[in-house]
């Protein structure tokens, strides 16, 4: 523990709060979630830290219930991205020839479609369910994974041990999650962290335009679409989801960092 | 007091950063206080194994230290003047000018955009040593002094236009463009095949004499470094070993380290005769790459007896190792068939039975990178047993140990990844991974050429000792014809494509030769002094007697 620098301690700490939040929201939070307790956009009290909101919820049991519908989102279509992206792209890159072309051809179709038209399109025709939601987004991202887990284990596949496994005879999934996947982990967590908040930034931007999170539930871009209007009167509220994402975003990537310069030396990143 | 001499390195002391992962920085001092004098004119050999310090050393005569390596002590005095104070500016108008560098890639160290002429006169005329005009008449003349082609027109070509030997032979003019005092060669012909070296190595030496330059002359084959040098420092591991005239040590080493250098290779095989059915039987092969129209392997006839060794030798891009990856299936071949054990082998590796890949292993080059990183010895090793013979829990253990034991590891390794091994270590690692599919045949490419002398000899040992005990045979890749002698029953000399000799050891080492056995046999440097002049001698003679 001791050998932690002290930039990913602030992460660690900060990315535990938020996490801790998240899960433990209905025994932080002081009010209910879709709870109407004052009056509209009050200032900031002792009784209501953050004040309340347009229809006079509080706005700090509102953003950690909004934390936790992001973030779990965010991370499971994080998950589910990165599973199907990097076993793809080994899939692609271990057994080359069609496979890989016909695999990376139709990644190349879903990604000239911009995701977010295309998620867009997809909700206005599907049900806005959280579930709908994690694997909408979770597909669309896989393709950026496949991409970066394909470019890294095409230079793996090619490494002799490789060779010398496949001239052993291992089946396909040896060669993957054996040979490659331990050798690719490096690149993979630091998308990983970048993944995560472009995830956060995605869910965000579809409830601001109500194809996201429904109400009452609360998430923090649905927050910030509710009380847009306040800033025209100085209010905050449409502020705080904001400042949340973005010392979310860096506290997760000075931990990805750090994981980085534990896995890697100058050797080549295999060390 | 005759003559001042032109370099002069006192308690030179050289540190470098490493960076163990997950721990702090660390400094570490890799040369520890080497002193010697260079006169003008004369050339010294630094010699020693790979991490012996002798490229920091050479590059040390310019005031450079190359990634992560700080000079941090001593004093190196250039014509008089100690380089290491004066700062960069002073440096900068040294280098190129006063001292050059020969690299060891050649192809690596050229731009490829550029045309050579431009590249070697650039350093000339940047210090302004001479004009432009001047510097490229002085290039062509070096051109035609180190024999290279067409000299009036070298200098128009790109890099890729011409040979390896041909752009380390441009790379010396280069470095004697600009006259300098001192030249410091590091490895200038590691890279390349034994016919081309012993070209380069003559044209480097006339080159050196006529032009009366200094220089540094780095290697780790003493052979070579005994053609070219007046006098030869032995390094250990960034100390000095030995330093003395080329002529004691080469013929009366003091040092039990030197000794052990000089007399390497002296291991002794005696061929056997071929005995009963052959193990591998390669019938009328030819080859292509796949969208190629050029056969790399040309109707190859060769057999390989149950515990013997076949040793395939070549230059590089004369098809030994596609005919490697034709017996492994990893390339079919065109025409032809190859019997392994009495039954002919599937040409496509997807389609062979798990028997044929059992029985027939492969050894690398590179341990490094025929060894996963993530994975520690023991999973290497324990691979195999598992996945031809089921081994589990302390069956396993118990085969790994013998393994181990086999290749004179101790069970201590058991858990070490393979950054944590020397190369030696690695490569034996590779041998008890062949070893625990218990092969009949185990094709070894290249296998000792990235190690230095006296880790190959031993490993050379081992294998030897492994053919007794396990009688498996040997199908062993090289362009080291020393190797070849130490080990093998039978040789097929390879060249573009064809087997242009081929039978048991005695017989394909004894004349009467064919041209390019000829050639190749008597290209390969000899451990005393004049052998050079007297093979480049011996071919003037021939090519006039014609």
């Amino acid at each position: 523990m001791k050998n932690i620098p002290i930039s990913a301690m602030i992460g660690l700490a900060f990315t535990a709060v938020y996490f801790l939040m998240a899960i433990f929201a209905p025994l932080i939070a002081p009010y209910g979630m879709a709870e109407v307790v004052g009056d509209v956009w009050e200032p900031s009290s002792s009784q209501f830290l953050l004040g309340t909101d347009s229809i006079g919820r509080d706005l700090l049991s509102r953003m950690i219930y909004g934390g936790r519908t992001t973030i779990f989102i965010a991370t499971m279509a994080t998950v589910l991205s990165f599973v199907t992206g990097s076993v793809l792209g080994f899939f692609a890159a271990v057994s080359g020839g069609w496979i890989d072309q016909a695999l990376s051809r139709f990644v190349d179709l879903i990604m000239s479609i911009p995701s977010l038209i295309f998620a867009l399109v997809v909700l206005s025709v599907m049900p806005t369910t959280v579930t709908m939601l994690i694997l909408l987004m979770g597909l669309l991202d896989s393709t950026r994974v496949y991409r970066l887990a394909r470019a890294v284990a095409v230079d793996i596949t090619v490494m002799d041990y490789v060779e010398a496994a496949r001239l052993r005879g291992e089946k396909i999934g040896w060669i993957i999650f054996r040979e490659t996947l331990p050798n690719a982990l490096s690149p993979l967590v630091a998308e990983m962290g970048l993944r995560f908040i472009f995830m956060v930034l995605f869910v965000s931007t579809l409830s601001f335009l109500g194809l996201g999170v429904q109400p009452p539930q609360a998430d923090w871009g649905g927050i910030v679409k509710e009380n847009k209007e306040g800033i025209n009167y100085g209010i905050q509220a449409a502020l705080y989801p904001a400042y949340a994402i973005a010392t979310l975003c860096i506290s997760i990537n000075l931990v990805a960092d750090w994981i980085l310069n534990r896995t890697t030396s100058l050797k080549g990143g295999r060390g | 007091m005759t003559d001042a001499p032109l370099v002069k390195v006192r308690n030179l002391k050289i540190g470098a950063t490493v960076y163990p992962p997950g721990e702090r920085p660390q400094e570490i001092e890799i040369v520890h206080g080497v002193d010697f004098d260079l006169a003008p004119g004369k050339v010294l050999g630094l010699i020693g194994e790979s991490g012996a310090g002798k490229s920091t050393i050479g590059l040390a005569a310019m005031g450079y230290g190359r990634g992560g390596v700080e000079i941090t002590g001593g004093e190196v005095f250039v014509n008089g003047r100690d380089i290491l104070k004066g700062g960069l500016r002073r440096l900068r108008a040294l280098r190129g000018a006063e001292v050059t560098y020969v690299a060891q890639s050649a192809a690596a160290s050229f731009n490829p955009a550029k045309r050579l002429m431009e590249q070697i006169t650039e350093a000339t005329i940047h210090h302004k040593r001479a004009t432009r005009a001047e510097a490229e008449a002085r290039a062509i003349a070096l051109f035609e002094k180190l024999g290279l082609p067409d000299p009036q027109n070298f200098g128009q070509r790109y890099p890729h236009q011409v040979s390896g030997g041909q752009l380390q032979r441009a790379m010396t003019a280069l470095a004697l463009c600009p006259q300098p005092d001192l030249v410091v060669f590091d490895e200038p012909t590691t890279a390349l095949d034994v016919t081309t070296q012993i070209d380069v190595l003559a044209a480097i030496k006339d080159a050196i004499r006529d032009t009366g330059v200094a220089a540094l002359y780095i290697t780790h084959d003493l052979a070579v470094v005994a053609q070219v040098s007046d006098d030869i420092m032995v390094l250990q591991q960034g100390r000095m070993v030995e330093y003395g005239h080329t002529d004691q040590i080469i013929n009366a080493p003091r040092e039990a380290y030197t000794k052990a250098l000089v007399s390497v290779r002296s291991i002794e095989h005696a061929e056997k005769a071929p005995t009963q059915e052959p193990v591998l039987s390669v019938q009328n092969i030819t080859a292509r790459y796949r969208g190629t129209d050029k056969d790399v392997l040309q109707n190859i006839n060769v057999d390989l007896h149950p515990g013997q060794t076949l040793a395939v030798v070549g230059e590089s891009g004369s098809g030994k190792s596609t005919l490697a990856r034709v017996i492994t299936g990893l390339l079919p071949p065109s025409e032809g068939q190859i019997t392994f054990d009495g039954r002919v082998l599937t040409p496509t590796l997807a389609a062979r039975p798990l028997e044929d890949l059992r029985e027939l292993q492969m050894i690398y080059q590179m341990a490094d990178t025929a060894m996963n990183p993530r994975q520690t010895v023991g999973t290497i090793i324990g691979r195999p047993l598992e996945f031809y013979f089921g081994l589990k829990g302390a069956e396993k253990q118990k085969r790994i140990k013998e393994l181990l034991d086999e290749i004179e590891m101790g069970d201590g390794f058991v858990d070490r990844y393979p950054a944590e091994l020397s190369g030696g270590q690695k490569q034996r690692v590779c041998i008890a991974r062949a070893l625990a599919a218990k092969p009949k045949l185990i094709i070894c490419d290249e296998v000792t050429s990235a190690l230095d002398p006296l880790v190959a000899d031993g490993i050379l040992k081992l294998l030897l000792d492994l053919q007794k005990i396990e009688n498996v045979a040997y199908l062993f890749i090289t362009h080291d014809l020393a190797t070849v002698r130490a080990i093998s029953d039978s040789i097929a000399v390879m060249y573009q494509g064809q087997v242009v000799r081929y039978g048991g050891k005695s017989q394909v080492l004894s004349p009467p030769f064919d041209d390019y056995t000829d050639l190749l046999l008597s290209s390969v440097p000899e451990m005393k002094l004049g052998w050079l002049e007297n093979v480049i001698a011996h071919r003037k003679m021939e090519s006039a007697g014609h």
